[in-house]
């Protein structure tokens, strides 16, 4: 949170205080620069992974840093260092101001320390999931793996892994910015190898987590229901015939299929690919770009989500944003140097890995509100297509805007009735028109379990993303059947 | 290297032993770097970082085997190392008994009188923002100048990394070594009729002079952006599928994750237990050599400080080695290929060096000729690989070909098959191996797989 919590643990660590950050935040504007700031990090990880039955090794990281930031125009200077310590700061802000020198506006002086006005805190633990003792993350992982195995003889193989993080955050700017932010974050990964007759073997994967205590990891009601997923789906596909190919209607079930927003629209809604006029969205704020019915929301709000921040990176409040409202393109997702080159509001959506990286617009959590169609009935409604309830990964060219996710639990459709599972298909489509295409929508918004990742320039952050039951014609099934 | 860098790695390894650790490797990697954006006219963003990380494996022997933990730090102070090392400890006591964990059982490299292996230029050293701004530029203004359709990009970025490494571990081994990785990339967009289309060219080596001339990448980029103006469907069908020198790379990259001794002893490969059997067409040999002179992938020495070397992993479409550390090697009772990769902070896993298929005879323009009707592939996208059972189903943009010629662009297609039947398929193999990266590929082509599309 924006209390001093953060302040005082960097103070106390590094010996840097508030007047000495404004003094070099101060300097940095002597020169023709529109904004400066500094991004303090230090991040405690640990994690145990079990394999065969045993959890071999454990493993702990501890990652420190400082970046410095230098605004002018469309320009931008960033130096970042592992050594946090005055003199450093000074060393990485005369880089940051010299890079950034020959641009022409700008003369702000820096503003007094502003605090943030962020909400109450989205994520209070009663400890930090880094500091729970590492034999109890030893024993869930005991208990994942007698279920999995106790669960259908056919479980060859159980890797399993908990993951904790907690990281410290401040950000100081030249206009006043002062935000600090704790963020805890834990993660349970399970998977499943199958074998059944003939040798064939078959993986799946189910994960969860959130910015929430590690406690809430180790209730059954948790961490069984995700086993019992990864066994399920691994021994459904030992019995998986090869996936259709070619175009046809596909309805995608609740939750984690919701990252065909994040591919097909997200990332295009990002402000720097707009403001380039890179995206296949540019310029068409007002514009129809989805069916009546569909609303894009992007919230970073959302107690203990994944995905959500108290204060973006650039210190700025998270917030709910509307990006499509009824089918119209309503907004998009902002950092403060996007949003100020394009006459916008930031909407606390910069975001970044980590002190070594510069902030970008990214989404927190991107999901569609629910409409009012009856889930089964959707499905009774399609006479041939495929449902796909289950998806690894997906990409995008925001440019061409073409995206494909990939489905690891689908079946096929034939008159209304579920048909046999089908193996994992690559689905393709094209952004600025897959949604136009949207038939019916569900009254069944779903959230993810708090797994997702969202890659960008070479940079991870943790995202949501989540979705009610929706029918699109017409999207290409990459299958090999024809 | 500073004494201070090997100062760090001995203290971990000596505090890791006096908290009751049996053994212990360490491992610091540092890197200067330097990165910029030039798009348009107008810098987009200069990098500057310095960073150091020191990463260490505790390992306790038991009765029954050994529990081992690791653990970074970027906070280098004596005290920060220290209270690693006993964390580390404290960590591998709460672990359980591993047999097939521990260190090398010898076999360290010989760093005296070391070879030139091609890391990097002394002069590079000096190498100044400016200088590397220019190169974007350049690139840039290439692009943009290459045809008016050229009119927007998402940049032209040119970066340079100087990293060092020292590893060293409880059996007396301590050896370092220095790297540098220089790269320039660009990625214009072209627009006609309302639509656009965006590609990219680099280069990457280790030697600035090695780099390809910016004018050359803005060039090349900007005419693989053009080629794909126009891009269409095309209807579901099963073809012959060339894959381009980049994306041949990247089925070469899914074949070396199924070759780690990782996935085979956890038989989460297709190609587990397969060892000696023919898997390929005959025209596939493929090649992982850690010492090849300014390869991408060179090092004196493995993660584990075992020599780099040359292992054919496959000769003639037939099965020859896996890729190991000594770990995996020992879960399959075979001895470690010195592919051990070790980040600061990780464990030691397993990862290709420089890794290729070796070159054919034909042009890929003498491949595409021989094709009366096919999918040329030029970029994959998403992630629709199964490593278990080879199911393979991606994303894909392209050339279409009728006839032996290049008819037109492709997107929004899919192609789907099983790499360990595309592997057998493959019928030709291209003389226009290209390195870009640590794993390289000639053309390829697969003689059928299935092309989804309108």
């Amino acid at each position: 949170m924006s209390e001093p919590g953060s302040l005082t643990f960097f103070r106390e660590r590094f010996d840097v205080d508030e007047r000495s950050l404004a003094r070099i935040l101060d300097g940095a504007l002597e020169r023709k620069i529109d904004y400066a700031d500094l991004y303090f990090e230090y991040a405690t990880q640990d994690s145990v992974a079990l394999e065969e039955g045993i959890v071999k090794s454990g493993d702990r990281h501890v990652e420190q840093g400082v970046g410095v930031r230098a605004q002018a125009g469309e320009r931008q200077g960033y130096a970042h260092t592992d050594e946090i310590d005055l003199e450093s700061l000074r060393l990485a802000m005369a880089n940051a101001r010299a890079i950034a020198q020959h641009a022409a506006q700008g003369s702000a002086r820096a503003a007094l320390p502003r605090r943030a006005d962020a909400g109450p805190n989205l994520y209070p633990v009663a400890s930090s999931p880094t500091d729970v003792p590492v034999a109890r993350k030893i024993d869930l992982l005991g208990a994942i793996d007698a279920r999995a195995r106790a669960r259908d003889p056919r479980i060859v193989q159980v890797m399993a892994s908990c993951v904790a993080e907690h990281r410290r955050v401040l950000v100081v700017g030249s206009d006043g910015t002062f935000a600090g932010d704790e963020r805890p974050l834990v993660r349970l990964n399970v998977q499943v190898v199958a074998e059944g007759s003939g040798g064939r073997r078959e993986i799946a994967y189910q994960g969860m987590g959130g910015r929430y205590d590690f406690a809430q990891l180790e209730q059954p009601s948790a961490w069984q229901p995700l086993v019992d997923e990864a066994v399920r789906i691994a021994c459904l596909n030992l019995d998986s015939v090869p996936c259709p190919a070619g175009a046809m209607t596909v309805v995608l079930g609740p939750g984690w299929p919701g990252i065909l927003l994040h591919e097909a629209v997200g990332h295009g809604l990002e402000g720097d690919f707009n403001r380039k006029k890179t995206s296949a969205f540019a310029d068409r704020l007002g514009q129809r770009v989805a069916a009546d019915g569909v609303t894009v929301i992007d919230d970073g709000t959302i107690p203990t989500r994944r995905g959500s921040l108290n204060v973006d990176d650039e210190g700025t409040p998270t917030q709910r944003t509307v990006l499509i409202e009824n089918g119209v393109l309503r907004g998009y997702l902002q950092d403060r140097l996007n949003a100020r080159l394009m006459g916008m509001a930031p909407t606390g959506n910069g975001r970044r890995e980590s002190y070594a990286h510069l902030p970008m617009p990214r989404m927190t959590n991107t999901f569609m509100l629910a409409g009012e169609d009856d889930p089964e009935e959707i499905l009774r409604g399609v006479d041939r297509g495929l449902y796909a309830v289950s998806f690894g990964g997906g990409q995008v060219d925001i440019t061409s805007g073409k995206f494909v996710f990939s489905a690891n639990e689908a079946y096929r459709i034939e008159n209304g009735r579920l048909g046999a599972p089908v193996k994992g298909a690559t689905l393709i489509g094209n952004g600025p028109d897959v949604l136009l295409r949207v038939t019916r929508i569900g009254n069944d918004l779903r959230l993810d379990r708090g797994v997702g990742t969202c890659g960008k320039d070479g940079q991870s952050v943790p995202v949501g993303v989540g979705l009610p039951t929706l029918r699109i014609e017409e999207l290409t099934v990459g299958g090999t059947e024809g | 290297m500073s004494d201070a860098e090997r100062d760090a790695v001995a203290q971990a390894l000596a505090r890791a032993r006096a908290a009751g650790a049996d053994a212990a490797d360490a491992v610091l990697a540092a890197s200067d770097s330097l990165e910029t954006r030039v798009r348009g006219e107008e810098i987009d963003f200069v990098v500057q970082a310095r960073q150091r990380t020191l990463g260490l494996r505790g390992l306790v022997r038991g009765s029954r085997g050994t529990r081992s933990a690791i653990t970074s730090t970027s906070d280098l102070s004596p005290e920060a190392i220290d209270r690693m090392a006993d964390e580390t400890v404290a960590l591998a006591r709460a672990t359980a008994e591993d047999p097939a964990a521990g260190l090398p059982d010898g076999g360290f490299a010989d760093l005296r009188g070391a070879e030139d292996l091609g890391l990097g230029a002394a002069e590079d050293r000096s190498v100044s923002v400016e200088a590397r701004i220019e190169d974007a530029r350049a690139a840039e203004a290439a692009a943009r100048a290459r045809d008016p359709r050229i009119a927007n990009s998402e940049g032209s970025q040119a970066a340079s990394e100087f990293r060092r490494v020292v590893y060293g571990n409880s059996l007396g081994f301590l050896g370092s070594y220095e790297s540098a990785m220089h790269s320039l990339a660009c990625e214009p967009i072209a627009r006609e009729n309302g639509s656009m289309q965006r590609d990219s060219w680099f280069s990457v080596a280790r030697r600035l002079a090695a780099l390809e001339e910016p004018a050359a990448v803005g060039r090349r980029a900007a005419e693989r952006a053009l080629r794909r103006l126009g891009a269409r469907s095309v209807p579901t069908c099963e073809v012959p599928v060339l894959f381009d020198p980049i994306t041949a790379a990247s089925l070469l990259g899914q074949l070396a994750g199924c070759a780690s001794g990782y996935a085979v002893y956890r038989k989460t490969s297709f190609l587990a237990g397969r060892l000696g059997e023919e898997v390929a067409s005959p025209l596939l040999s493929a090649i992982d050599d850690g010492r090849r002179p300014g390869g991408l992938g060179t090092r004196p020495f493995d993660g584990e400080g075992l020599p780099t070397r040359r292992n054919v992993l496959l000769e003639r479409g037939r099965l020859t080695s896996w890729l190991l550390d000594s770990y995996s090697a020992r879960k399959l009772g075979l001895a470690s290929t010195g592919n051990a990769a070790r980040g600061a902070g990780s464990a030691p896993s397993v990862g290709a060096t420089n890794l290729w298929i070796e070159p054919g005879a034909r042009t890929q323009d003498e491949i595409l000729a021989d094709t009366p009707k096919g999918l040329l592939v030029t970029e994959l996208i998403g992630m629709g690989f199964n490593p278990v059972t080879g199911d393979y189903s991606r994303g894909a943009a392209g050339l279409w070909i009728e006839n032996g010629e290049i008819v037109h662009p492709v997107e929004e297609v899919t192609i789907a098959g099983n790499l360990g039947q595309m592997l057998r398929d493959v019928d030709a193999v291209g003389s226009d191996l290209l390195w870009l990266g640590r794993i390289a590929s000639p053309t390829l082509r697969v003689a059928r797989m299935t092309v989804a599309g309108r």
